[in-house]
């Protein structure tokens, strides 16, 4: 009996597909995500580029 | 090696590169996680390279300890500081994770107390070093401190949420993360995109502070 009950839980399990963001992707909107996020690792790298640049002109400009 | 550049522009394409395919590539479809799986190459990803850092973190007061050259311990601090920043990400965006995958911010499962406490003892390292006034005293303290927190790491954060029952996979022995196992479209994004990415980010802000401190220390001997 309780065999019985746990094969058909099991069953509706396996007929649900677990939903997926195609809603984001069919409407284009995933492509904000990654804008935003290539935007923000953008400025990150910006801002490393040019502090690695201010120290490496400090060392120049003070080597002996 | 600090000051070359190839390896800092390879850090901006990995995470470019994870960024984009991270969200436009495809995933598997698990119940539950659903599209937040890609939390993998970011969340699971905090924690890979913040236990690189330690590993170098810890290497490098080993070194001091041997060798005694202030340059080690500096390394040792700074990649240790790192490591801490990427810990706090790891932890924050598990928190978020959770939220959505199991109800809540935080669970008190065991991975996250023991990333916490984990965290906790590496911060411990940074106040034990403040509170010595003699620099010889606190980078030699401060290296058999580090060396004590990186083996904690393991109790809190591989062996004992293995070992009980937790949210997080690998519970009570259960298969744990490993690449093996993954889907390998993410196994490609994670080993090629971010955890080179992430390290290499990681390891390029630990350069910047460590240059910006041998500077300071050069700059003062010649006053």
């Amino acid at each position: 009996m309780i065999q019985t009950i746990f094969v058909e839980a099991q069953d509706s399990l396996q007929k649900e597909k677990p939903q997926m963001a195609e809603l984001m992707r069919s409407n284009g909107k995933i492509y904000v995500v990654v804008a935003v996020l290539i935007i923000i690792l953008g400025g990150l790298f910006f801002y490393l580029i040019n502090l690695d640049r201010k120290i490496s002109r400090l060392e120049k400009k003070t080597k002996i | 090696m600090l000051r070359k550049n190839w390896w800092k522009i390879l850090s901006i394409i990995f995470l470019l590169y994870t960024v984009t395919a991270g969200f436009l590539g495809g995933v598997p479809a698990k119940p539950i996680l659903n599209e937040t799986i890609r939390n993998l190459y970011f969340h699971v990803a905090m924690w890979m390279a913040m236990m690189i850092f330690f590993i170098i973190s810890v290497v490098y007061s080993v070194r001091y300890l041997r060798h005694n050259k202030p340059v080690d311990d500096i390394y040792a601090v700074e990649f240790a500081r790192t490591g801490i920043v990427f810990g706090l990400m790891g932890l924050l965006t598990g928190s978020v994770w959770a939220k959505y995958a199991w109800g809540a911010f935080w669970s008190n499962d065991p991975k996250q107390l023991g990333a916490a406490i984990a965290l906790l003892i590496y911060l411990a390292y940074f106040v034990l070093r403040n509170s010595l006034t003699d620099m010889d005293k606190a980078a030699r303290i401060g290296s058999v401190y580090n060396i004590f927190a990186f083996s904690m790491l393991f109790p809190t954060i591989w062996i004992i949420p293995r070992l009980v029952e937790s949210l997080h996979p690998g519970g009570m022995g259960n298969p744990a993360f490993n690449t093996k196992d993954i889907d390998s479209r993410m196994r490609l994004i994670f080993d090629l995109g971010a955890i080179p990415g992430w390290t290499l980010l990681g390891v390029w802000i630990s350069s910047l502070r460590i240059r910006l401190k041998l500077f300071s220390l050069k700059h003062e001997i010649h006053e």
